[in-house]
């Protein structure tokens, strides 16, 4: 069956039923006054976004109080909030309400704000990744879209973030993976463009820039002559340039105004880390305790030079040995070193790592359906919290045994060749479910009440960084 | 068969926990009512208590596997099984009865592999896995189960496993597994005459020992009942009245789509034309009450006009069925006869639910790994009859999940019979054509109705528009699949010739593979 397009379309499908399932659930500090969760800043920027005036969103005054959810995502968010809160105000004034709506809470207001993730999902990250997946079947001659599509369909991880917990990672994450589509497909005007819309929508799609910087300028770099590629490099740099100017004009008139909304994305005050997160300082702090030792500015200055040292490499070798695998090694590899060493990182920013996971899973099945399961326990800690890990549980059910089923086994006789990493992948496996049973039934000890949670930071952050060997060892090679 | 039967069943059965948090109808009060009598009360009292106006309908056996879960739900919250807790609803109490529901359905799996195997699917093939997609994942009982909230899953496995016994010639388990089946839902009465003439045709007159074998078979059948009715037998009146109450209408608050909403439509439709108008004190069809209705134009419906048209409509398959002379082909005619009673049945039947027409949905997607003819018919009537059962889904935050898992299903329902046939389903334009035209009801329903605000005007309009088009559909297909089941050939050029040829030869294929 080489054209399936109505199985294609039942993915799409079912990757909506899933999430508007998982919608039913309990949200990121549900019924927790006074600061609520994400669904709650949510809300807040809509009511910001919509009474204030634009240049007031990201400064701090009577009527924004930043210390209550102040909106700390750049410009892209804060539109989307507005057009959201408008949408709101029409259904019911209250659900935006100047101060008076904080904490808002109701029945049909969750299904509204459920109800917009949705929309963004059928609208942005489901087109995404059709045009992905087709685009690679295109280029790499394979027929593995169907599976491919799935497994973004039926990923625990971004569906619980979006759906359950509360945030809108689908719409960053979509228009990074319309960028690498448009990447793959030579279009790399499209890619630009598409890329700067992301990160513009959350500043976490840093995680993926350089390896897009390094691509694009080698490709310029590549013409024929000297005249097309200045050509080709002032064409890029207008797309992504103007496409700021444009979405950064309400700030743009003065230095304060652009550095509010600057202090606000990169907010060096609030640590090297908040909660648990599988990641290195993490890990480090358990014997050496770092806020002690550094100040957070300092601390800010080491985490940008190792973050540096060990991205820099990897993308310096893709801007000399560019290939479009490469490119997508290198964003796995990147993404992996910010996340092991960057400044503020949060449980959810793995999601990073998982876009360009999902699309190894086209030459290392094996390795990244295992990574994949990984990147859901490192974040079990965070579900727990949102009361969600029933979903939790039934969906990687249906995302293991889905995967598991001989139907989607694409190449039997791979698996004889690769007996050992098997084993250790099992091995892993079991620990990771040994660690999530003890973590949901055994109550951990008065003197160390976090017990589970740094475990399961320690076991992640070791395989993550494993994994970041395994993909310097792949691109070096 | 490794490698996906587990894999299909464990990704069910998580699709379903996935669903425990999901809205429930008041069925869900319905059984833990049930619970709660059955756990509470002595057995005289199980049929004759009215605390809650939703009393126990079902007959006994089904209320004692109510006090069996109930030996079990004593464990998890005792509240639940206080009788006047009326509306009690704490989680421990949803997820008990959800998950006794998904727990049942591993009785739904066994019929489905036992029926599959019976009906020479073998194993590990195109046709067992699509089959098995088809049912495990089946939208139709997710939505009424799973969110809706009933106990059909395991229902129609024992009905899968009393068919698997007749077609593997266990007869005398066939007919205790049905009347089984009875005791614990009557409504699967209307399936009985499928039953009845083929163990009539191939027990009692096949074999040559027509009395002895007749003695046996009523033993069999009769036994259940013996030991479901027996403590009751002083009591049957009440315990009958409770099981067919003749109170309710022609059709439910909501049109089943069948005969009786085209019926009700068109009646409406001419007074309106003929500025007719009932007598102001009678209740009108869609009053959404339960009662009796009158008809301005056309004459009204008594039951007993319903009674006879089905059984007049049951009768030509059961001809057939009767007549047809070998075993090996009165599987498969035996089959369509199920389908073709569950339908007639629900077609012209008296207070028919929307929720019935999964009696004729679920036999025909094991049809439809059978026949490629069967799976066309079982796609057409699969459009129209998971559609219909969306007003049973009619909070806010199931609009979504209902579309997407409608749509889910049915794209999936394509890619599986396109693997199976190895070429598209095939459907003439004007098919086609009301295919798309579901797509104008939600549109109507969720943007043209509240932009010119007529939602607060003809609030029942996307229910009776939904009913009306669905019936078009059913009534489409049941003429259709009559028409195929009996063997006529109309039109003549129906189908194309050289897929005709392709069943042939997958047929005999098939029966070469039965041992």
């Amino acid at each position: 069956m080489s054209n399936m397009s109505s199985e294609l379309i039942a993915t799409l499908f079912v990757a909506i039923s899933l999430r508007s399932i998982i919608s039913m659930n309990s949200y990121s500090g549900f019924n927790k006054p006074p600061m609520f969760g994400d669904y709650e800043a949510q809300r807040h920027w809509q009511e910001i976004t919509v009474n204030l005036e634009v240049k007031q969103w990201y400064t701090n005054s009577t009527h924004n109080d930043l210390q209550y959810w102040g909106l700390d995502y750049p410009p892209l968010t804060a539109y989307h909030s507005y057009l959201l809160g408008r949408a709101a105000e029409r259904l019911n004034p209250r659900y935006v309400e100047l101060n008076k709506s904080r904490g808002f809470e109701s029945k049909d207001h969750k299904s509204y704000m459920r109800f917009t993730v949705l929309v963004a999902d059928a609208l942005v990250f489901i087109p995404a990744i059709l045009a992905l997946s087709v685009s690679m079947d295109r280029i790499y001659k394979k027929n593995l879209k169907l599976q491919l599509q799935l497994l973004f369909a039926i990923y625990p991880g971004q569906a619980l973030i979006d759906n359950g917990h509360f945030q809108y990672n689908n719409i960053s994450l979509g228009l990074a993976v319309l960028a690498v589509a448009g990447l793959l497909c030579d279009m790399i005007y499209v890619a630009a463009f598409a890329f700067t819309l992301a990160l513009n929508y959350k500043q976490m799609e840093l995680y993926h820039a350089l390896p897009f910087f390094a691509y694009l300028l080698s490709t310029s770099l590549s013409q024929k002559s000297a005249k097309s590629a200045v050509k080709e490099l002032s064409i890029i740099a207008t797309i992504v340039l103007s496409t700021f100017a444009i979405l950064w004009y309400p700030w743009s008139s003065s230095i304060d105004a652009t550095s509010d909304v600057l202090l606000r994305l990169f907010p060096v005050k609030r640590g090297v880390f908040e909660d648990k997160v599988a990641n290195f300082w993490c890990s480090i702090n358990v014997v050496y305790k770092l806020k002690k030792h550094f100040s957070d500015h300092k601390m800010a200055l080491i985490c940008f030079g190792t973050t540096l040292l060990t991205a820099l490499p990897i993308n310096v070798h893709l801007f000399f040995r560019r290939s479009k695998y490469i490119f997508i090694l290198s964003l796995f590899n990147t993404a992996a070193s910010f996340f092991l060493f960057s400044f503020q990182v949060h449980e959810k920013t793995i999601l990073l790592l998982t876009l360009p996971s999902i699309c190894l899973f086209y030459w290392w099945p094996k390795e990244m359906l295992w990574f994949l399961k990984l990147s859901v326990f490192s974040m079990i800690p965070l579900f727990k919290r949102d009361n969600l890990l029933v979903p939790t549980v039934g969906l990687m059910i249906i995302f293991n045994l889905t995967f598991k089923s001989r139907y989607f086994k694409s190449n039997e006789n791979e698996i004889c060749h690769r007996k050992l990493k098997i084993s250790i992948t099992q091995i892993s496996e079991i620990l990771m479910i040994a660690i999530f049973l003890a973590f949901i039934s055994i109550e951990p000890p008065s003197r160390f009440p976090d017990i589970w949670p740094l475990i399961i930071c320690i076991i992640s952050c070791a395989h993550i960084s494993m994994f970041l060997i395994w993909g310097y060892t792949k691109q070096f090679t | 068969m490794s490698g996906y039967f587990w894999e299909l069943v464990g990704i069910s059965s998580a699709l379903k926990v996935l669903l425990l948090p999901a809205y429930y109808s008041t069925d869900f009060e319905v059984h833990r009512n049930w619970l709660a009598i059955t756990h509470s009360l002595p057995l005289n009292r199980w049929y004759l208590d009215a605390t809650s106006e939703w009393t126990l309908d079902y007959p006994p056996f089904f209320a004692y596997f109510e006090w069996l879960l109930s030996q079990v739900a004593k464990y998890v919250d005792p509240q639940m099984l206080i009788v006047q807790n009326l509306n009690y609803a704490s989680e421990k109490t949803v997820y008990f009865q959800r998950i006794s529901i998904i727990v049942m359905d591993l009785i739904y799996v066994l019929g489905a592999h036992r029926c599959m195997t019976a009906l020479g699917v073998v194993q590990s093939t195109q046709k067992h896995i699509a089959g098995c997609m088809l049912l495990f994942l089946n939208v139709g009982l997710i939505f009424v189960d799973h969110i809706h909230f009933q106990y059909n899953g395991f229902l129609f496995g024992i009905l899968f496993l009393s068919i698997a016994a007749l077609l593997k010639q266990r007869y005398l388990w066939s007919a205790f597994g049905f009347a089984v089946l009875l005791n614990f839902k009557h409504i699967f009465l209307y399936m009985a005459p499928a039953f009845a003439v083929y163990l009539l045709k191939f027990y009692c007159l096949g074999e040559g020992k027509f009395v002895q074998n007749t003695a046996k078979l009523l033993a069999a059948g009769l036994t259940p009942f013996v030991l479901s009715f027996g403590p009751f037998w002083q009591q049957l009146p009440q315990l009958m009245s409770r099981l067919f109450p003749f109170k309710r209408g022609l059709t439910h608050a909501y049109w089943a789509p069948n005969i009786w909403a085209l019926y009700n439509t068109a009646d409406k439709l001419a007074a309106s034309v003929l500025k007719r108008s009932r007598d102001a004190d009678a209740p009108s069809t869609t009053s959404g009450l339960v009662q009796e209705v009158q008809h301005v134009v056309l004459p009204t419906i008594t039951p007993s006009i319903t009674f006879a048209l089905t059984a007049l409509f049951m009768l030509p398959i059961l001809l057939k069925l009767y007549l047809t002379p070998s075993r090996e082909q009165a599987k498969l005619v035996f089959m369509r006869s199920i389908v073709l009673c569950a339908c007639s049945s629900f077609m012209f039947g008296w207070h028919v639910h929307e929720k019935a027409i999964l009696m004729c949905l679920l036999p025909l997607c094991l049809l439809s790994v059978l026949d490629h003819r069967d799976a066309r018919f079982a796609y057409f009537l699969g459009i129209a009859g998971y559609y219909s059962l969306f007003p049973l889904l009619f909070e806010v935050d199931l609009l979504v999940p209902r579309y997407s898992l409608y749509m889910s299903y049915v794209a999936m329902m394509y890619g599986q019979l396109e693997r199976v046939y190895k070429s598209k389903p095939s459907f003439h334009m004007l098919e086609w054509i009301y295919f798309l035209g579901f797509i104008a009801i939600p549109i109507y329903e969720h943007i043209i109705s509240r932009l010119l605000d007529l939602h607060l005007l003809l609030p029942f309009m996307p229910l009776l528009l939904t009913s009306v088009y669905c019936a078009l559909g059913v009534s489409y297909f049941y003429v259709r699949y009559y028409l195929y089941a009996m063997d006529f050939q109309w039109p003549p050029s129906f189908g194309k010739r050289r897929r005709v040829t392709q069943i042939k030869s997958s047929t005999s294929k098939r029966k070469r593979k039965i041992k």
